[in-house]
C-alpha cells in the first residue's frame, strides 16, 4: 500500500494521495464553516469545499480516462460562479439590514 | 519531477487552507484562498486537465475571488468580532469533522486498483472536452448560461438598495 | 342472448334530474325545472314499461344486470352493483315510477308558488333514484344503500319548510327513529354475511333451498333483525311515531314517500327476503302480531284526529299493518297486492287532501272544513272513490287486496282467526274514520267562512283522476292472477282448507263491516252532529287517550329519551368527554409542550450550530453506509 519513494518516481503518484488531499481540504472547509465568525469567510469555506470536491472529480476523471468528470467540474465551476454572485448579493443585503457580518448575530430564524 | 510538483503544490494547498482558517481578517483569508485555488490549478494540470486548470485560474482565482475581495472592501469588513459562538459547533461539529475525515481516509486507503499519475500521462485536450460539451451536452451548457443570467439578475435585484432598506437605515 | 334492458337507466335518470336541478336549479327558469323534474321519472317509467314489455314477450325472469365494475371485493366477499328485475321488482317499479310520475305532475301545480321550487323537485328526483335502487338491488347491501338514501330524501323533504321548527324537528325525528330500525337491518346484513357468506338474494335463496331441513335458529335472529329494520321504515309498532309527524312535509311528499312508496319498503324487504321468514315460523308470527297490533292501534288513534293529514297518516300506518299481517301469514303476494292498491288509493287520498288544503288556503283542520262537495267537485268525486276503496267496498281496489289478506289470515289456524278478527275490527274502524273524514270535509255546512274555496288547476286534478280510475279498477286483476304472476319471486299463498264459498262468505262479511262503519259515521256526523262531542264528554279519559295518541310520544320521551339524555350528559358529557378525553388531550398537550421546551434549544437560529448538526448527520450517513461496505470489501479482499 505504501510504495517506496523510488517506486514512486517510476510509477507516478498514487491517486489515493490526491483523494486524501481532497478529503483534507474538504474537512478544512467544514472546520472553516464551523469556526469562522465572518459571514464572508464562511462563504469562502464553502468555496473551499467545492474545490475539494472538484479535485476528486478530476482525480477520478484521470483514473477512468473519462472526459465526463472534467465536464462535471466545469459545470460545478459555472454554478459556483453563479452561487458566488447571488450569495455575495445576499450578504450585501444582510449587511444593509443588520449592519453586521457576524454570523452569530444573524440568528433571527428561531423561535 | 511529478512527485516534487505534487508535494509542493499539495503543501501550498493545505497551507493556504489552514491559513484561511487562522487569519482573522477576511481579506487575508481571501488571499489564502486564492493561493489554494491557484495550487489546485497546478494539480489539475498534473492530472492532465488542461482546460480546467485554465478555467480554475480564470473563473475561481480570477473572477470569483475578485468578487469576494470586492465585497469585502465594499462592506469595509474588519477583523472578526468576538462573539459567543455556538457550543454545538464545538461539541458536535469538530468530532463530526474528525469522523468524516477518518472515514474518508479509511475508504480511500481501502480502495483497490486505484491508478497513479505520471508525467507521461496524456493530457485531455480542450478540443476533446469542447467536442462533448458542444454536441452531447449542448442543452445543459445552454441551461447553465441561462442560470448564470438569472443569477446575475437575482444578484442585482438583491443588492439593489430598496426603499424599505433606506428607511430602516435612516431610522437607525 | 337477452337484449339489455338498461335497468341502470331507471335509477340514474332521476339522479341526473336531481343533479341538474340541485346544482343549476336556482338559476334555471321554473318551466325548465319542471320539465327536467317531470322528464326524469317519465323516462324511468318508460324504461320500466319497456322492460315489462320485454318480459311479457318471453324474457326470462329474474333478469340480472351487473355493473362490470365491482363494488367491494375483499377476500371471499364479492359485492357488485347488480340490479335484479323479477316479478316482485317489476310490480314495485311500476308503482314507484308510475305513481311517482303522477305525483310529480301534481307537485308542479301544488308547489307552484312555493320558494325553493327547484329544491323540492331535486329532492323528489333524489328520492326516486334511491327508491328504484332499493327496489332493483340484487343484494342486501345495495338495498341498504337505497334504504338509507330514501331515508335521507324523506328527511330532506319532511324538513322542506326548514324555517318552521316543527318541520325541522319532524325531519330529525323521522331520521333518528329510522336509525333504530336501520340498526336492526344492518345487524341483519352482518348476520346474513356471517351465515351465508354472501349478500346476494339469489345465492341466499339457493343456499336455503339446498338445505331444506334448516329451520329457526340463526334464521329467526336474522329475520327478527330484518323485521326491526322494516318496522322502522314502514312505521310499525313500536317505531311508528315518526310517520304522523312526517306530515309536516308538503302534501305531495306525504303522498309519495309517506304513503305510497317509501314506507312500503319494509313490506317489500320482507317479501324480498321471504325465504328467510319462511324458515322461521316464530319470526313470521312476530311479523303478523306486529302487523295486526299496529293496524288496530293506529286505527283507534285515527278515529279522533282532527288534522286531515294526520288521519290519513294513521290510516297509512294501519294499512301498513295489514301488509305486515299479510306477510306474517306468508301471503306475500297478497301483501304486495295490498301494497299496490294502497299506493293507488292512499296517494289519491293524500293528493285529494292536498287539493282540499290548497282550496282552503292551507287549512288542515277538519273542524274548519265542510260543505266542499259543490265547491270542488272533481276533488270530491276522486276522494270519494278513494274513501270507498280504502273502506273496502266491492268492487273498489281495496276490497280485493284487503280481502285477500284477511282470507289468508283466516286460513292460518286458530291464531290466524284472531288475526282475521283484529283485521275485521280494523276494517270497521277504517271505514268509520274515513267516512268521518269524508263527511267532515265535503258534506254538511261550511264551518269556515273566511275561505273562498276554488278548484285546483288541472295539473293537480289530472293525477287525481288517473289515480281514481286505478283505485276503482286496480283490484280487478284479482288476487289469484296476481299471486300466480308473483309466485316465482314470492312463493304461493298457502290456501289449504280454503274454499270458494268460504271466501265469498268472508268477503260479504267484510263488506258488511265496511257498511257498518259507514252507517255509524253517517249517524254521528250527518244525522246527529252533536253526538260525537257528547260521547267524548261522556268518556273524557278514553277520548283524551286517543286524542293524545295513547301518549306514546310522551312515554318514549320519558322512558327512552330522558334517560338517554341524562346518560349522555353525565357519563358521556362529564366522565368521557371532560375527564377522559379532555384529560388525555391535556396530557398529550403537556407532553408535547415539555418535549418542545427541550427540543426548542436545538433550534438556536445559529448558523454554525446548524452546520455542526449537518456535519454530524453527514458523518453518521458515511459511518452507516460507506464504512461497513468498505470494510466488508476489504475483508472479502483479504479472504481472497
Amino acid at each position: 500500500m505504501n510504495p517506496a519513494p523510488l517506486q514512486l518516481a517510476a510509477h507516478g503518484i498514487p491517486l489515493a494521495w490526491y483523494l486524501l488531499l481532497s478529503a483534507a481540504l474538504f474537512s478544512l472547509g467544514v472546520i472553516g464553516f464551523l469556526i469562522k465568525r465572518n459571514v464572508i469567510t464562511v462563504f469562502m469555506s464553502i468555496e473551499l469545499m467545492l474545490n475539494a470536491v472538484n479535485l476528486t472529480f478530476v482525480t477520478f476523471a484521470h483514473q477512468w480516462h473519462a472526459v465526463k468528470g472534467q465536464i462535471f467540474v466545469f459545470f460545478v465551476m459555472m454554478v459556483a460562479a453563479a452561487e458566488a454572485a447571488v450569495g455575495l448579493a445576499i450578504i450585501i443585503a444582510i449587511f444593509r439590514a443588520r449592519a453586521t457580518l457576524a454570523v452569530d448575530r444573524i440568528d433571527l430564524m428561531k423561535l | 519531477m511529478h512527485l516534487i510538483l505534487f508535494l509542493l503544490f499539495a503543501g501550498l494547498c493545505l497551507a493556504g487552507a489552514i491559513n484561511l482558517l487562522l487569519q482573522s481578517h477576511p481579506i487575508n483569508s481571501a488571499l489564502s484562498l486564492i493561493v489554494v485555488m491557484t495550487s489546485l490549478a497546478v494539480l489539475y494540470l498534473l492530472l492532465g486537465a488542461e482546460f480546467l486548470a485554465a478555467a480554475q485560474v480564470i473563473v475561481y482565482a480570477g473572477a470569483v475571488m475578485v468578487l469576494f475581495t470586492f465585497v469585502i472592501m465594499l462592506l469595509n469588513a474588519g477583523r472578526e468580532e468576538r462573539t459567543l459562538g455556538s457550543r454545538a459547533a464545538r461539541t458536535v461539529g469538530f468530532p463530526a469533522v474528525v469522523v468524516i475525515l477518518a472515514i474518508l481516509a479509511t475508504v480511500i486507503l481501502h480502495i483497490q486498483g486505484l491508478g497513479a499519475a505520471t508525467m507521461q500521462d496524456g493530457i485531455t485536450s480542450t478540443e476533446d472536452l469542447s467536442t462533448i460539451l458542444f454536441t452531447k451536452l449542448l442543452l445543459p451548457f445552454e441551461v447553465t448560461s441561462v442560470l448564470i443570467l438569472i443569477a446575475i439578475l437575482g444578484a442585482v435585484a438583491l443588492a439593489r438598495r430598496g426603499d424599505g432598506d433606506t428607511e430602516r437605515l435612516a431610522g437607525k | 342472448m337477452n337484449a339489455s334492458l338498461h335497468l341502470w337507466l331507471i335509477p340514474l335518470l332521476p339522479f341526473a334530474g336531481f343533479l341538474l336541478n340541485g346544482i343549476l336549479g336556482r338559476r334555471l327558469p321554473k318551466a325548465l325545472v319542471s320539465a327536467i323534474a317531470l322528464l326524469a321519472p317519465l323516462a324511468s317509467f318508460a324504461v320500466v314499461l319497456s322492460a315489462v314489455l320485454a318480459s311479457s314477450s318471453g324474457l326470462a325472469l329474474p333478469y340480472t344486470e351487473s355493473c362490470p365494475i365491482g363494488w367491494i371485493h375483499a377476500g371471499t366477499l364479492n359485492i357488485d352493483f347488480s340490479f335484479v328485475f323479477d316479478q316482485l321488482s317489476l310490480v314495485m317499479l311500476l308503482v314507484v315510477t308510475g305513481v311517482g310520475f303522477l305525483i310529480h305532475i301534481y307537485s308542479v301545480g301544488y308547489m307552484a308558488h312555493e320558494d325553493g321550487y327547484w329544491r323540492f323537485f331535486a329532492y323528489l328526483n333524489l328520492f326516486l333514484f334511491f327508491m328504484t335502487v332499493l327496489v332493483l338491488a340484487g343484494n342486501a347491501l345495495l338495498m341498504f344503500v337505497g334504504w338509507e338514501g330514501v331515508g335521507l330524501a324523506s328527511y330532506l323533504l319532511i324538513g322542506f319548510y326548514f324555517q318552521k321548527n316543527s318541520a325541522a324537528d319532524a325531519g330529525k325525528k323521522a331520521f333518528i327513529v329510522n336509525r333504530i330500525g336501520d340498526f336492526g337491518f344492518l345487524i341483519g346484513i352482518f348476520l346474513l354475511l356471517a351465515t351465508f357468506g354472501t349478500l346476494t338474494f339469489s345465492e341466499i335463496s339457493a343456499k336455503l333451498l339446498a338445505a331444506p331441513a334448516w329451520q329457526g335458529g340463526i334464521l329467526t335472529v336474522i329475520a327478527l333483525c330484518l323485521l326491526l329494520g322494516a318496522t322502522g321504515k314502514s312505521a310499525q309498532l313500536p317505531l311508528y311515531v315518526w310517520l304522523p309527524d312526517a306530515m309536516e312535509g308538503p302534501t305531495p311528499v306525504s303522498a309519495l314517500i309517506h304513503a305510497a312508496t317509501m314506507v312500503t319498503a319494509g313490506v317489500y324487504m320482507i317479501a324480498r327476503t321471504h325465504v328467510l321468514f319462511d324458515r322461521s315460523p316464530f319470526a313470521l308470527g312476530v311479523v303478523a302480531i306486529v302487523g295486526a297490533a299496529t293496524a288496530l292501534f293506529a286505527a283507534t288513534i285515527g278515529l279522533v284526529q282532527n288534522d286531515i293529514k294526520r288521519v290519513l297518516a294513521y290510516s297509512t300506518i294501519s294499512q301498513l299493518g295489514y301488509m305486515f299481517l299479510g306477510c306474517g301469514v306468508a301471503a306475500y303476494s297478497a301483501a304486495i297486492f295490498h301494497l299496490m292498491t294502497h299506493a293507488f288509493f292512499k296517494a289519491l287520498l293524500f293528493l285529494a287532501a292536498g287539493s282540499v288544503i290548497h282550496a282552503l288556503g292551507g287549512e288542515q283542520d277538519l273542524r274548519r272544513m265542510g260543505g266542499l262537495r259543490k265547491k270542488i267537485p272533481v276533488t270530491f268525486w276522486t276522494m270519494t272513490a278513494a274513501v270507498f276503496a280504502i273502506a273496502g267496498f266491492f268492487p273498489f281496489a281495496g276490497f280485493f287486496s284487503k280481502d285477500a289478506i284477511l282470507y289468508a289470515a283466516f286460513l292460518q289456524g286458530a291464531g290466524g282467526k284472531v288475526f282475521w278478527f283484529v283485521g275485521l275490527v280494523t276494517a270497521l274502524l277504517t271505514s268509520f274514520y274515513m267516512f268521518r273524514l269524508w263527511y267532515l270535509t265535503f258534506l254538511g255546512e261550511s264551518r269556515n267562512h273566511e275561505a273562498h274555496p276554488h278548484e285546483s288547476p288541472w295539473s293537480m286534478l289530472g293525477p287525481l283522476v288517473i289515480l281514481a280510475i286505478l283505485s276503482v279498477g286496480g283490484g280487478w286483476i284479482g288476487i289469484e292472477r296476481f299471486a300466480a304472476f308473483l309466485a316465482p319471486s314470492t312463493g304461493e299463498i298457502p290456501t289449504a282448507g280454503g274454499s270458494a264459498s268460504l271466501e265469498i262468505g268472508l268477503s260479504a262479511l267484510a263488506v258488511l263491516v265496511a257498511l257498518a262503519g259507514w252507517w255509524i259515521a253517517d249517524r254521528l256526523y250527518r244525522k246527529q252532529p252533536e253526538t260525537p262531542a257528547q260521547w267524548a264528554a261522556a268518556m273524557p279519559h278514553g277520548y283524551k287517550l286517543l286524542l293524545n295518541k295513547y301518549f306514546v310520544d310522551e312515554i318514549y320521551g320519558f322512558t327512552i329519551v330522558k334517560p338517554l339524555l341524562a346518560f349522555s350528559k353525565f357519563l358521556l358529557g362529564w366522565v368521557v368527554d371532560v375527564a377522559i378525553l379532555g384529560g388525555a388531550a391535556w396530557l398529550l398537550g403537556g407532553i408535547a409542550q415539555f418535549a418542545a421546551a427541550i427540543l426548542q434549544r436545538w433550534q438556536s437560529g445559529n448558523l454554525r450550530s446548524y452546520a455542526a448538526w449537518l456535519a454530524l448527520g453527514a458523518a453518521a450517513v458515511l459511518l452507516f453506509l460507506l464504512l461497513p461496505a468498505t470494510l466488508g470489501l476489504h475483508a472479502s479482499g483479504m479472504g481472497r
